[in-house]
């Protein structure tokens, strides 16, 4: 077969394969009445070159796409971060969210659950006011009231050792729904990244975080088949700094190593990697955010193959979710991030993500408010709908400067995963700090380019206008009262436990986390019916596998 | 007439409450050594006394609370510490997502400055120098 016709045969392998997964296409047309296809790609592939580097959608090395039909097919999940203040305040507000076009759910917790810590131990003023307080199974329940966690796809943004996660599974118990009915992802799983960047979430030690991961991802293959128990997270490291090469590399890098560290439990890759997925950031560095994308689906694609001998075509899917960049956002004139938001939105959709978060507009002035959360909703209803960004798959693909820069972007990539590599791979090269320095470097570097006017930022170094701070959104934090009834309740909860049944849980768990061979993440479950709160088992944790800490000072 | 000083002016740059988010202090730290100064630098959440037992232990002139999720709601708390422990002088400035609303608390309460995100790197670091210097200024006599 020559190479063209190697082409003309996988083109029809496509459009099998596109038929079968689209069912009945809907025909598009544009104002001008041109119908468009779902998708092109060169009708001359004389040297195979087009085959090799780019294929068809769903097909290696999939470059184009991780599905034959892409967006056409199905668009991406809206998941909106939310939380704020009580669960009762999330619970209503994830439900106007639904109505409002949402098809996601995803939860955020107050700092203080990020740190481990129960609301009756923290600081009055700063409760609540960046997320939702979980601290019990009933905090949960009271969360997800009316949410039919059966049918929705949950995002958790639940740091390990995955409080948020083990509570939501009791509340399934108790509402008889089967765990293999719960379909989502712990977002904020990758704990390599906590320590690499944004020092927000960690609550062990790295040989401890190591422990629970690899216990937690061992137990849901084994009992929550339908939930993803890793994310990736590049975003971290490209908020903190990195540049969208080096946080592509950075976060592949970390995925071998978590991949490397299920084989050693002897999972098998070509089931394991079903289940990763990936969370990056989208900056407003349009057509490079495009190439990041494009180069880490083939990069995985690749990789994974080279590296893992993977064969399942599903376990070399580069699923992803993305987030607008804050960073990117001015505080000066703050209504222009709409149209920064939308720019970067753009990427994402030409990237080919899965799932997406666009930021609202007000985030650089405050916790975001909710008219400004459902303007970044409709910004995405608007590029699908009006702007028609989904009828073809990779529209930007075959773009000479598109696919150069695709090129260019692996070269950088795959220079950044040799570094990790001969550091010995990402677990060593966060903790001898490698990483930590790779990134600050970065920052600064953006930073002065910023500062000598080098890089112009509308109303920041250029552009200036006389700020009318009226216009700005008026914030609204819990009323203190409802957080101190919250505290109050916890403090309820907490007396009505029966406490031998509470102590033989804690006991359970700390028993589990001094062994080798009791899973730490079914212990916790035991825990959580027992009754015992968010606070109470990431202390037992800490205690037997060392508190997290930074790992690099400056 | 303009503070002359003699010896660097030392400050502390720091986190206080429950988040980590470092990119602001970082680079923040970094300036203001290029400008000569002596930072003391930290690891995030540090509680409020921890602070105050810092900036006394290393005789700091200003303390720069660096805030993204609403730990600078505590600084007025860290005011009323620094003035129980006798550590008036030492200016405090509050750099990042700080609302309206929320400044004009923190800038009664005692705060010298708030910088918010757009900051430019002159401001900060003239701004800091003069702090240090009323602070050297207003250090009370041994």
């Amino acid at each position: 077969m020559n190479k063209m016709d190697k082409t003309v045969a996988a083109a029809a392998d496509w459009q099998r394969n596109y038929d079968k997964m689209i069912g009945n296409d809907k025909v598009i047309k544009n104002r001008s009445g041109i119908e468009v296809q779902p998708l092109y790609w060169p009708q001359d592939d004389a040297d195979g070159s087009y085959t090799e580097k780019l294929g068809f959608p769903g097909s290696d090395p999939m470059t184009r796409g991780i599905y034959p039909t892409m967006h056409r097919g199905r668009t991406w999940s809206q998941r909106q971060l939310i939380g704020l203040g009580r669960p009762a305040d999330f619970n209503a507000r994830i439900k106007s969210i639904l109505k409002s076009g949402a098809s996601a759910l995803s939860m955020i917790p107050c700092n203080s659950v990020y740190r481990g810590i129960d609301c009756d131990e923290v600081e009055p003023e700063i409760l609540g006011t960046c997320g939702t307080i979980l601290n019990t199974v009933e905090d949960m329940d009271i969360s997800l009231k009316d949410i039919p966690i059966d049918e929705i796809s949950i995002g958790l943004n639940d740091p390990n050792p995955f409080t948020m996660l083990a509570q939501m599974l009791i509340v399934a118990e108790n509402r008889g729904i089967p765990w293999d009915m719960i379909t989502g992802t712990s977002n904020q799983s990758d704990y390599i990244s906590h320590f690499v960047a944004n020092h927000m979430f960690y609550r062990l030690s790295l040989p401890g975080a190591h422990r629970v991961q690899m216990d937690t991802i061992t137990y849901l293959a084994e009992h929550v088949p339908n939930w993803n128990a890793l994310s990736i997270v590049g975003q971290h490291m490209q908020q903190a700094g990195a540049t969208p090469a080096q946080a592509m590399g950075l976060t592949l890098s970390t995925a071998i190593q978590y991949a490397h560290d299920c084989k050693a439990r002897g999972m098998d890759p070509d089931k394991f990697l079903e289940r990763f997925t990936f969370f990056f950031d989208i900056s407003i560095s349009f057509f490079e955010e495009v190439a990041k994308f494009r180069a880490g689906r083939r990069i995985w694609n690749n990789l994974v193959t080279e590296r893992f001998g993977v064969t399942n075509p599903r376990a070399k899917r580069f699923k992803f979710h993305a987030q607008t960049s804050g960073f990117d956002l001015t505080r000066q004139q703050p209504l222009n991030n709409i149209a920064r938001v939308t720019a970067q939105a753009m990427a994402g959709i030409f990237g080919g993500l899965q799932s997406m978060h666009t930021d609202g507009y007000d985030e650089v002035l405050s916790t975001p408010s909710e008219d400004s959360a459902k303007i970044a909703i409709s910004t995405q209803n608007i590029l699908k709908h009006e702007a028609h960004l989904c009828d073809v798959i990779d529209p930007l693909g075959g773009s000479y400067y598109v696919e150069a820069l695709t090129d260019a972007m692996e070269e950088e990539i795959l220079k950044v995963i040799g570094q990790i590599d001969d550091q010995g791979g990402m677990y060593k090269a966060v903790e001898n700090g490698f990483v930590q320095e790779m990134i600050g470097a970065s920052a600064l570097e953006y930073q002065k380019q910023i500062d000598n006017n080098e890089q112009t930022i509308v109303g920041v170094n250029a552009y200036q206008e006389e700020e009318d701070a009226s216009a700005r959104p008026v914030l609204k934090r819990p009323p203190q009262a409802n957080m101190e009834a919250q505290v109050e309740r916890l403090k309820q909860i907490k007396a009505a436990r029966d406490s031998a049944v509470l102590a033989h849980g804690l006991q359970g768990l700390r028993t589990a986390a001094q062994s080798d061979n009791i899973n730490v993440f079914g212990a916790q479950l035991d825990a959580a019916r027992a009754g015992a709160t968010l606070g109470e088992i990431v202390t037992v944790l800490r205690e037997e596998l060392g508190f997290g800490q930074p790992l690099v000072v400056a | 007439m303009t503070d002359v000083i003699t010896t660097p002016a030392r400050v502390l740059v720091t986190k206080i409450g429950l988040d980590g988010h470092d990119r602001g202090s970082r680079i923040i730290a970094a300036y203001l050594r290029d400008a000569g100064m002596e930072v003391i630098y930290t690891n995030p959440w540090q509680k409020i006394e921890a602070v105050v037992a810092l900036a006394l232990e290393e005789d700091v002139d200003v303390i720069g609370i660096s805030s993204l999720a609403t730990d600078h709601l505590l600084v007025p708390k860290l005011m009323a510490a620094l003035i129980a422990a006798d550590l008036g002088h030492i200016r405090v400035v509050v750099g990042g997502i700080v609302p309206d609303e929320d400044e004009a608390d923190l800038l009664s309460a005692g705060v010298s400055e708030v910088f918010h995100p757009g900051a430019v790197r002159y401001d900060i670091v003239s701004s800091v120098e003069k702090l240090a210097a009323e602070a050297t200024n207003a250090r009370p006599l041994d």
